[in-house]
C-alpha cells in the first residue's frame, strides 16, 4: 500500500499507547539500572523512553526468543509420545519505539527463517507482531546503518514509523495494512501532516556494501581473517546482541519421563558450533569462525537469501570485550 | 496435534543388527500408519534421529526407497545420542525427522556402469543407493562395489556382503588393512586406494560413487583420476554437523553451500569450487 503521512502530537502518544494496551501486549524500551536501555512487556507509559540511542539487546527475541520450545515429549520406551505447540496461542504484540535498524532486521530474519521451508514458529510470531518504529534523532560513532542500505529514518520493517519533529511532535508514516488498522482504531489521534521539519540524525557512510560483497566473493583465503581476529576470544557476545544473528542449537530438557525439545540462540564464534563427533572440526580456529561470521552476513546471505545479514546497528562493536570494531574491519575489507 | 517442522515421527525399532562391536543397524517402522503412507524419500537423503531426553543425531537413510515398509539406519556409538540409541531395545521408540537433502541422480546414471567405493562406517550412506540400483538392476550396466575396513571385525553389513558376493551380476571386492585379516579371510589385504588401483575398473561410461574417511578420499581421488574418471562423474556425500536439517540453524554450510539443502550429495566438480570447510 501507499505510505500516508500523519502527525501525532506529543501529548497524544500516551492515548495511543493506552489504547493499544487494551487488547495487546506492548514491548517497549525503558531505562534500566546503570542507564542501560532494555525492552519490557507492558511498562507504564511514563517509564517508556523516547530519547535513547539504543537498547543493549536487539528486539529479535520477539520473533526468535532466546529459548523457543519446539514440542513436549513423554519418554516411555515403547510408548513414547510427543505433543506439539499451539502456535495460535502466541500473543499479539506491539513493538513500540524500535529504531529502524532493529525493525529492518525482521526482514533479514524472515529471509533466513522463511526461505525454502517456512519456520512456523518465527512466521507465527511475526504475523502477530505490529511494529511501531521510531526514527533516530541520535547516533554515535559506531552506528553504520547508511553503509548497509538503511538510514536513521528507514521505514523497513515498520508498520508505522514515528519520525521526531523539531517541535516535539511526531510524524507518523503509515506503511502497511497492519499500520492502517491501528490508525483506524483511534483516528482522532492522527492529524494531518503539513510541512513540519523532522529531527533526524545524520549517520556517515563508512563503506559501500555492494562493493564489499563483490570483494568478499574471492576473499576466503585472504590473510586478513587471521590478522584481524587474533584478539577475538570467541565469547559470542556479538551474536547475542545482534538483531540478525539467527543461528540456533537444539537441545532436550527432561524431568523424569517428561521433557521438551527447544531451540536456543547459538553463535558461529564458538568452537563447539561445528565440531563433529569424530573430533574433526571444519572451523577449528577462531580466525575461521570470524571469517564465517563476516562472510555469512556480507557474502553468503546477499548471494543466497538476497538480503544483507547486517543492519548497521553497531551493537557487536559496543558489546565486544576486546574492542573489535566491525565497521572498521568492513571498511578495511572493502579495499583488500 | 499442532505438529511443526521440528516434531519428529514416532518410529518403533523393529529389528536391531549388531554390525560391529560399536556399530548397529536399526530397522524402524512408523508407529502411525498414516505417516508411513505419506512418507517417501530418495537415495542419498538423510534424517534426524532422536532419543527423547538425549537429543538428535544426523545420519543418512541406509535402506533403499524401493523397500517401502520400513527405513533403516546404521550408526556407530560415538557421542551422546548414538550411545543412547545403542542402549535401546527392539520395540522402543525413536524420533525421526526427514527426509532432508538432495539425492543421488540415479535416473541420470541409467545405461552406465556404477563403481561404488566405500571405507569403514561410510558404507551405510551408500547402501541406500547400492540397493536402489540393484533393485533396478536392468537399468544399469556393470555394478562394482569396492569396500574396505580396518579389520574383518570392522566390516559392516557382513550378511549383505555375502548376498552381493553371490549375485552373479555384481562384482564385489572387499579388503581389510594389512594386519586386519583373519586366518580365513578370502578378500584382499591392503588399503582401498591400492586395491582400487590393482582392480583398475574402466572409467568409460562409468560413474564412481565414493564415500569414506577423509584420508581414504584423499588417496582414492588421484587413483580415480589416473583411471580416467572426470570430476563430474565422481559423486560423494558430505557430512557436517547439523541441527535443523533444512537450512536455518546455520552450521553445516561450506561457504555459501548448505550441506543440508544443496547436499549431502556432491560431485567432485562441485567440491572443487567449494572452500575447504568440511
Amino acid at each position: 500500500m501507499e505510505t500516508t503521512h500523519k502527525i501525532i502530537r506529543k501529548h497524544s502518544l500516551e492515548k495511543l499507547y493506552v489504547t493499544l494496551l487494551e487488547n495487546r501486549k506492548i514491548y517497549a524500551p525503558v531505562k534500566q539500572a546503570d542507564n542501560l536501555i532494555g525492552y519490557q512487556y507492558n511498562p507504564a507509559f511514563s517509564e517508556v523512553t523516547f530519547d535513547h540511542l539504543q537498547s543493549t539487546l536487539s528486539v529479535k527475541n520477539v520473533v526468535f526468543p532466546k529459548v523457543e520450545n519446539l514440542f513436549y515429549y513423554t519418554n516411555n520406551k515403547t510408548d513414547s509420545t510427543v505433543k506439539g505447540i499451539d502456535l495460535e496461542k502466541f500473543p499479539e504484540v506491539v513493538l513500540w519505539g524500535a529504531h529502524p535498524c532493529d525493525t529492518a532486521a525482521y526482514d533479514v530474519l524472515r529471509s533466513i527463517f522463511c526461505w525454502d521451508i517456512k519456520d512456523e514458529f518465527f512466521a507465527a510470531r511475526l504475523e502477530k507482531l505490529v511494529v511501531i518504529g521510531l526514527a533516530c534523532h541520535k547516533s554515535d560513532a559506531l552506528c553504520f546503518c547508511t553503509s548497509v542500505g538503511l538510514s536513521p529514518d528507514s521505514s523497513k520493517g515498520s508498520d508505522i514509523l514515528l519520525v521526531p519533529l523539531n517541535n516535539g511532535d511526531y510524524k507518523a508514516e503509515i506503511i502497511t495494512e497492519k499500520g492502517s488498522r491501528i490508525v483506524a482504531e483511534s483516528p482522532e489521534i492522527f492529524e494531518n501532516y503539513g510541512d513540519e521539519t523532522v529531527n533526524v540524525t545524520v549517520v556517515e557512510q563508512k563503506f559501500d556494501h555492494k562493493q564489499l560483497t563483490s570483494k568478499l566473493s574471492n576473499a576466503f583465503e585472504h590473510p586478513f581473517w587471521l590478522a584481524n581476529s587474533l584478539r577475538c576470544i570467541g565469547c559470542g557476545a556479538c551474536a547475542y546482541v545482534c538483531p540478525t544473528c539467527a543461528c540456533f542449537d537444539i537441545q532436550d530438557e527432561t524431568r523424569g519421563k517428561n521433557g521438551k525439545r527447544y531451540r536456543s540462540w547459538d553463535s558461529c564464534g564458538f568452537g563447539l558450533f561445528t565440531l563433529h563427533t569424530s573430533g574433526h572440526n571444519p572451523r577449528e580456529v577462531q580466525s575461521q569462525r570470524w571469517r564465517q561470521r563476516i562472510l555469512h552476513k556480507f557474502s553468503y546471505m546477499p548471494e543466497r537469501n538476497e538480503s544483507l545479514g547486517c543492519v548497521g546497528c553497531g551493537r557487536c562493536s559496543r558489546a565486544c570485550p576486546v574492542d573489535m570494531n566491525i565497521a572498521e574491519q568492513l571498511q578495511a575489507l572493502q579495499s583488500i | 496435534m499442532c505438529n511443526n517442522i521440528y516434531t519428529p515421527y514416532l518410529m518403533q525399532i523393529e529389528d536391531i543388527i549388531e554390525e560391529t562391536s560399536d556399530a548397529r543397524t536399526f530397522r524402524l517402522k512408523f508407529k502411525n500408519p498414516d505417516d508411513a503412507e505419506k512418507f517417501s524419500f530418495k537415495a542419498g537423503q538423510f534424517g534426524e534421529y532422536s532419543v527423547f531426553g538425549e537429543g538428535e543425531s544426523t545420519f543418512c537413510i541406509a535402506s533403499s526407497p524401493t523397500r517401502k515398509e520400513y527405513i533403516e539406519c546404521t550408526f556407530r556409538k560415538a557421542g551422546r545420542v548414538t550411545n543412547a540409541l545403542a542402549n535401546l531395545e527392539i520395540g522402543d521408540t525413536v524420533g525421526f525427522r526427514g527426509p532432508y537433502g538432495n539425492t543421488f541422480p540415479i535416473e541420470e546414471w541409467e545405461g552406465k556402469n556404477l563403481l561404488y567405493i566405500a571405507g569403514g562406517i561410510a558404507l551405510p550412506p551408500m547402501r541406500c543407493v547400492i540397493w536402489n540400483t540393484i533393485d533396478l538392476r536392468e537399468k544399469y550396466k556393470d555394478i562394482t562395489i569396492v569396500y574396505g575396513a580396518r579389520s574383518v571385525a570392522d566390516l559392516v553389513y557382513k550378511h549383505e556382503l555375502k548376498v552381493w558376493e553371490e549375485m552373479p551380476d555384481i562384482k564385489l571386492i572387499t579388503t581389510v588393512d594389512p594386519g586386519g585379516q583373519t586366518p580365513d579371510w578370502k578378500g584382499e589385504i591392503g588399503f582401498v586406494p591400492m586395491v582400487l588401483e590393482k582392480a583398475a575398473p574402466s572409467s568409460e561410461n562409468t560413474i564412481a560413487i565414493l564415500c569414506g574417511p577423509p584420508v581414504m578420499i584423499k588417496f582414492t581421488m588421484p587413483v580415480l583420476k589416473k583411471l580416467g574418471f572426470q570430476d563430474k562423474d565422481i559423486f560423494t556425500t558430505l557430512e557436517n554437523r547439523m541441527k535443523c536439517g533444512f537450512g536455518k540453524c546455520g552450521r553445516c554450510n561450506v561457504g555459501k553451500v548448505f550441506v543440508c539443502k544443496d547436499g549431502p550429495v556432491f560431485t567432485n566438480e562441485q567440491l572443487l569450487t567449494m572452500p575447504q570447510e568440511y
